[in-house]
């Protein structure tokens, strides 16, 4: 149930952005969720993509410093109080997000939610029991 | 003016007559006392009788910040414990500090000199002096503290920060003379302009600012903006602490430095040659009369020059000119004495920090600031801000506990920090001094 997601640390100057997406195309990687968090001085961006393992090798051949992390992807109903019930769910279990972006996928419909937990597990548990559609990695990569 | 007329004014022959008696004395009491200078000399295959004029002096080996660091904290003092009546330190060049000792008579000493300086830049009894240099194991707050009351002025000791609370009180309590950094005291004018406060009512007449090197511009810019005199001291803890040397008021070129406790010599930094009068090198200093830690031929590593030509104010004492770098990699940074290696030492202690760094130096308006440029290792990298945020403010306290700066942890991307190709550059200074 677990997706794998890679992270790079971007410095705050101009063209990082630009550079890693030019890598990225030219080892023919697509990239199917993004987001892109920052500060003053540095960003971290957040990539689900078709292929991590050689996403990862080819930016570290270029010079950038990545992990892989993992996520949990949530089918939510695209309909108001969608998102709602999934964290009350995981409220009541005391599990913290740490981060999470959304995505709508193109066919279907639904919205797919990318969570990042400090107790993945336990939050994979908890929306089982909640009834909740989880995407496998498979299915995220090749949407 | 002069606060000691007879040796401030002592004609040049009886000068270095008694400059080689003090040296003499000074030399037996070192052989004696410290395994180190026992060693070193008998090293050098020289016993002190071997030097009976002060041209024997550039025979005698050096004394450098690292015989200091080997000796930390007390091996190279020359008194018993008993007799140290005071202990400073200044930055070592890693973790441990650079310690020295005075004697009651070397406080004693250190007071006049202090006092000394006070009188040459233009204070006399009855000023008023706001004492905005640091208090603590620095030398500059206690130093110029025991000078202003040897001299018989009202000393003010505020010690540095809180601005807002410095002016208020240079405005309420009348201070005429003010001694600090040369950025604080443009930094003082920026707030007090802020705050609607005109130094032109205020009393001040003379300021003498020390601890970093500055220029003759800034001299125009703090006289025109503090109205007051700017006068250029200097001294170094492990000499003595302030007061080493001081400009008169009179000429306002080149600092006295008292040559009757103290002997300078230039050298090439490279060769440890002596150089002649006028040549720009390295400051050594050899002390004559101190007794809890006496320093022979002191590398300083301050970059200067010097000159025996008379000077105006009728001191016979010889003048450095106003330095212009140093010889080494040293910094300062708010008038604090910073060293690469103490900041590569922080770093090596942070579990997962790469020991590639730089260091940038700025001043933005008139302050100084340090950027500490880290590379962030994959072992370091979290995809979480958080975490990468605590990592760079475990940076700053950890630099700011251990050497006492403020700075700026700045995460970059790996390999972008120049490598080692024999000497790193660690440092890009961009202030313009």
């Amino acid at each position: 149930m677990k997706v794998e997601q890679i992270s790079i640390f971007i410095e705050n100057k101009s063209g990082r952005l630009a550079e890693i997406t030019r890598v990225l195309g030219e080892a023919d990687i697509n990239i199917r969720a993004l987001s892109l968090a920052d500060t003053s001085d540095f960003g971290i961006l957040r990539l689900i993509v078709n292929d991590g393992a050689k996403a990862s090798t080819v930016l570290k051949e270029h010079g950038f410093t990545v992990n892989k992390t993992e996520v949990v992807a949530v089918e939510v109903p695209d309909r108001p109080g969608g998102l709602s019930a999934i964290l009350q769910t995981l409220d009541r279990e005391a599990i913290n997000v740490e981060y999470m972006y959304a995505f709508v996928e193109r066919c279907g419909g639904n919205a797919v939610i990318i969570f990042r937990f400090d107790e993945t597990d336990k939050a994979i548990a908890a929306l089982k029991a909640g009834n909740f559609n989880m995407l496998d990695g498979s299915r995220l990569y090749n949407l | 003016m002069y606060f000691n007329e007879e040796f401030e004014t002592l004609p040049r022959p009886a000068l270095e007559a008694l400059q080689l008696k003090r040296l003499q004395s000074t030399l037996e009491r070192v052989y004696a006392n410290v395994p180190f200078y026992k060693a070193s000399f008998d090293k050098a295959g020289l016993k002190p009788s071997d030097i009976t004029c002060l041209g024997d002096l550039k025979n005698i080996p050096f004394t450098t910040k690292q015989d200091m660091r080997d000796s930390y904290p007390y091996a190279l003092f020359a008194a018993p414990m008993e007799e140290i009546v005071r202990i400073h330190a200044s930055s070592g060049t890693t973790g441990k500090p650079t310690v020295v000792g005075y004697t009651k008579k070397d406080i004693s000493i250190w007071s006049e000199l202090m006092a000394r300086s006070f009188v040459a830049a233009g204070a006399h009894k009855g000023d008023i002096i706001h004492n905005a240099y640091g208090y603590g194991l620095f030398t500059g707050g206690l130093g110029a503290h025991y000078g202003a009351e040897q001299l018989g002025a009202s000393v003010i000791p505020i010690s540095g920060g809180n601005t807002k609370r410095q002016i208020m009180i240079m405005q309420d309590f009348g201070s005429t003379v003010l001694t600090c950094t040369p950025s604080y005291s443009l930094f003082m004018a920026e707030e007090a302009q802020a705050e609607g406060v005109d130094f032109k009512k205020l009393k001040l007449r003379v300021g003498i600012f020390g601890a970093e090197p500055w220029s003759e511009e800034m001299r125009n810019e703090i006289e025109s903006k503090l109205n007051l005199s700017a006068i250029d001291i200097y001294g170094l803890s492990e000499i003595m602490g302030p007061g080493v040397a001081i400009e008169c008021i009179e000429a306002k070129r080149g600092l006295h430095i008292w040559e009757d406790h103290f002997i300078p010599e230039i050298i090439d930094p490279d060769t440890g040659a002596l150089l002649p009068e006028g040549e720009r090198g390295e400051l050594v200093i050899t002390t004559i009369t101190k007794q809890g830690i006496p320093l022979i031929r002191y590398r300083t590593r301050d970059i200067t020059s010097l000159t025996y030509e008379p000077c105006i104010c009728g001191r016979t004492h010889a003048r450095i000119t106003r330095m212009s770098g140093r010889s080494d990699d040293m910094l300062i940074i708010r008038g604090v004495n910073v060293f690469p290696s103490q900041i590569e030492a922080v770093l090596v202690g942070i579990e997962g920090i790469e020991p590639h760094y730089m260091l940038i130096v700025d001043r933005q308006g008139t302050l100084d600031t340090l950027t500490v440029q880290v590379e962030v290792s994959e072992e370091l990298f979290s995809d979480e801000i958080k975490v990468l945020q605590a990592l760079a403010h475990r940076v700053e306290k950890e630099i700011k506990d251990m050497l006492g700066v403020t700075c700026t942890a700045k995460l970059v991307e790996p390999k972008t920090i120049q490598r080692s190709e024999g000497k790193a550059k660690r440092v890009i200074d961009n202030r313009k001094l």
